[in-house]
C-alpha cells in the first residue's frame, strides 16, 4: 500500500503545516509517512506544493510526486494558474476547497469532492486559514487517516486555544467530506 | 530505555542528535538550508538542556574558527553549514585538519554560486574534499542522526584526531519529515564518552599549534594528516560496529552494497538519492536486469579496498554524481577508475553528472542510465545528463 498525496495552495496557507500533521497523524495510525514541501523560494501568495507519501512499508523514494493518488487543493483560485490534475491517478480524488464545484473542471475518472474550507475556518476559527480544515476533509474523504489521529496531531502542532479551534474545525471538515460520499 | 521513532523534520532531528552528544562550544552562521538545525541547537542551549556555550559569529569563517580555537582549548565543538558558507570555512578547515582537530560538522548539501541556487547538489562538500575533513554521507534522516555520534567517536579517537562532517542532502533531507529516532541519551552517553584533549592550548603548559615550518618539515606535517585520514578507515569500521551494538541499527560503515553481489551493472552514488535508485532497482530486477547498487557512505578517506571488493565483479560501473570537475570530469568518477584500474580491472566506469542545484531525477531518468549502460554503451566523456540543449547558446562567440 503507498498512497501518494499532492498538496496545492500560496505561500502563506500552510501548506507545508498541512503535510506535516497529516504525516504525522498518520503515523499515529501505525502507517509509515513521509512529508515534504516543493523546495522553493517560498512568497506570500505565490503558487507551492507539499507532498506526503503513506505506506505500510519504509519509504525509500524521494521523488517529487508527478502521480498521485489524491489531491488537497486549498486555493480554487489556483485553477487555470497550475496544472492541479496533472499525472493524477485514474480513479483519483481531489478535496478541494471550494463553494463553487461547477467551477472545476474534473478529468474523467477523478473524484471530486468539493469541501467549502474557507468558510468552515472563519467560522470556527475566525480565520482564513484553511490547511488543518483541508486535511480534516482529506481524511474523511478517504478514511485513509482516523479523525482523533488528526486531531490530536493538529493539538501537538498548535497547542492551546488555536489548537482546540482547528481540532474542532477539522471534525466539521472531516464530517462535510465523509457525508458527500 | 525505549528508543522510538517520530515524524521528525531532519533538521530537526539532527540538531536534537547533536546536542545528545553533548557538544560544549557550538557556533554556527544561518545558510539555508542548514539554518534549523543550528537554529534548534541555539533553542536547546538556551532552554538550558543542554550545557554548551552557543557561540553567535558574523560569518562562517568566524564560526569556523570560535570552533578551531574551542577545540585547542579541548571542548568538544560542533558547527553546521551550507554551500557557500562551507567555503568561507575552507580556510579554516585545513588549519582545523592540520592541527589535528576533532571539530564535527554537519554540511546541508547545496549548490554553489553563480548562478545562485538555493537547492541541493554535492559541489560544496566536493570543493572541500581534500583538506583532510572526514566525509560521511547520509541516505536519510535516520543516518544524518546517528552519523554524528559516529563522526565524533570517530574524529576525537587517539588514532585520528581529524575533524569530521556529516552530509545530509539539502530540502531533501532537512526539510523532509520522516519517521527518525532521536538516539537516547543514557545509549548516547555510554557510547560517547566526554572527550578528552590529549594535547590542548594550557596557559600552565604552553603549547604551539599549527606553527610555523620550513621546507625540511612541513611536508612531514601534511603527510600526517594523510596519514591520519586513511588510518581512520577500520577506525570507522570499529566506531560504526559498536554503534550498531549498542543502538541495534547500522547507519555507519564505509559502504552499502544494495543488490551487487550478482549484479552486471553497479551504479554508484552517495546521499539521498540513493532511496530513489534502490526503488528503480527492485523494478528492474522483477524485470530480469541484474543491477544493483555500492552507495558511499564514507566518502573521505577514501574506502578504495571496499569499493574494488564491491565493484570487481560487475561488467560495467555508472557512477552517479551531483558534482563535477569543470574543464576535468567527474570527481567520484575517476576516483572509482583510479581503484580499478590501479587493480589491474578495465570495467567500462560511465560518468553521469545527474544533478546539479537541485534539478529533479526522476525514477525514469536512473532506469534510462540503467537501460543506457547495460546495453554496452560505450561511453567516454564524464556527461551532464539531459542537460537541456535549447537553453544553450547556438553559438560561442569569436573571442
Amino acid at each position: 500500500m503507498l498512497k501518494e498525496i499532492r498538496i496545492h495552495g500560496r505561500g502563506g496557507q500552510g501548506s507545508v503545516t498541512a503535510a506535516e500533521v497529516l504525516a504525522k497523524a498518520a503515523f499515529r495510525d501505525g502507517i509509515i509517512s513521509q512529508a515534504f514541501p516543493a523546495f522553493g523560494s517560498e512568497r506570500m501568495g505565490a503558487p507551492v506544493q507539499a507532498f506526503v507519501r503513506l505506506s505500510d512499508k519504509p519509504i525509500r523514494t524521494r521523488a517529487v510526486i508527478a502521480e498521485p493518488d489524491y489531491l488537497i487543493v486549498q486555493d480554487p483560485t489556483l485553477f487555470g494558474q497550475v496544472d492541479i490534475f496533472g499525472g493524477i491517478k485514474k480513479g483519483g480524488m481531489a478535496v478541494v476547497n471550494t463553494e463553487k464545484p461547477e467551477d472545476v473542471d474534473v478529468p474523467d475518472g477523478v473524484t471530486l469532492r468539493p469541501v467549502p474550507g474557507t468558510k468552515i475556518a472563519m467560522e470556527v476559527i475566525g480565520r482564513p486559514i484553511p490547511n488543518m480544515v483541508m486535511v480534516g476533509a482529506f481524511a474523511g474523504m478517504t478514511g485513509l487517516v482516523s479523525l482523533e489521529s488528526i486531531q490530536e496531531a493538529v493539538k501537538e502542532r498548535f497547542g492551546g486555544k488555536v489548537g482546540e479551534m482547528n481540532a474542532e474545525a477539522v471534525a466539521k471538515a472531516y464530517n462535510a467530506a465523509k457525508q458527500e460520499k | 530505555m525505549a528508543e522510538t521513532q517520530e515524524i521528525l523534520e531532519g533538521a530537526m532531528a539532527v540538531a536534537h542528535a547533536v546536542a545528545r552528544c553533548r557538544p560544549e562550544v557550538i557556533a554556527a552562521y544561518p545558510i539555508t538550508p542548514q539554518t534549523h538545525i543550528s537554529e534548534e541547537l541555539s533553542q536547546i542551549v538556551a532552554d538550558g538542556d543542554l550545557d554548551a556555550e552557543f557561540v553567535k559569529v558574523e560569518s562562517e569563517f568566524g564560526a569556523a574558527s570560535v570552533v578551531c580555537g574551542a577545540s585547542a582549548a579541548g571542548a568538544r565543538t560542533y558547527t553546521a553549514t551550507s554551500s557557500q558558507g562551507l567555503l568561507l570555512m575552507n580556510e579554516v578547515l585545513w588549519n582545523i585538519a592540520g592541527m589535528r582537530l576533532p571539530v564535527v560538522l554537519a554540511c546541508a548539501n547545496r549548490s554553489l554560486s553563480a548562478p545562485l541556487s538555493i537547492w541541493c547538489d554535492h559541489q560544496d562538500a566536493e570543493a572541500i574534499r581534500d583538506c583532510g575533513v572526514i566525509q560521511l554521507y547520509a541516505e536519510d534522516n535516520q543516518e544524518a542522526c546517528d552519523q554524528h555520534l559516529i563522526a565524533f567517536k570517530v574524529a576525537e579517537d587517539r588514532r585520528v584526531l581529524l575533524p569530521a562532517m556529516v552530509n545530509l542532502d539539502g530540502f531533501l533531507l532537512t526539510h523532509v519529515f520522516e519517521p527518525t529516532i532521536i538516539p537516547d541519551q543514557a545509549l548516547s552517553d555510554q557510547y560517547l564518552p566526554p572527550y578528552k584533549a590529549v594535547l590542548k592550548l594550557d596557559i600552565d603548559d604552553p603549547a604551539t599549534f599549527g606553527a610555523f615550518t620550513e621546507p625540511d618539515k612541513c611536508m612531514e606535517g601534511r603527510w600526517m594528516v594523510h596519514d591520519a585520514c586513511r588510518r581512520s578507515l577500520p577506525v570507522i569500521e570499529e566506531a560504526s560496529a559498536e554503534f550498531e551494538k549498542v543502538f541495534g541499527r547500522a547507519s555507519g560503515g564505509l559502504l552499502e552494497n544494495y543488490k551487487t553481489d550478482d549484479a552486471e551493472t553497479i551504479l554508484v552514488a552517495k546521499g539521498s538519492i540513493s532511496g530513489t535508485i534502490k526503488d528503480v532497482i527492485d523494478e528492474m530486477r522483477d524485470e530480469g536486469t541484474k543491477v544493483g547498487l555500492m552507495r558511499i557512505k564514507t566518502y573521505r578517506p577514501w574506502p578504495g579496498e571496499a569499493v574494488l571488493a564491491a565493484l570487481k565483479g560487475a561488467k560495467q560501473v555508472a557512477v552517479i554524481e551531483r558534482g563535477g570537475s569543470f574543464g576535468a570530469g567527474g570527481i567520484m568518477t575517476p576516483e572509482v577508475k583510479e581503484t580499478l584500474y590501479d587493480a589491474g580491472l578495465r570495467i567500462p566506469v560511465s560518468g553521469f553528472c545527474v544533478q546539479l542545484g537541485g534539478r529533479e531525477v526522476p525514477p525514469d531518468g536512473i532506469r534510462e542510465i540503467i537501460d543506457r549502460v547495460s546495453s554496452g554503451e560505450k561511453q567516454t566523456a564524464y556527461e551532464y545528463f539531459r542537460l537541456k540543449q535549447e537553453l544553450l547558446p547556438d553559438l560561442v562567440p569569436e573571442v
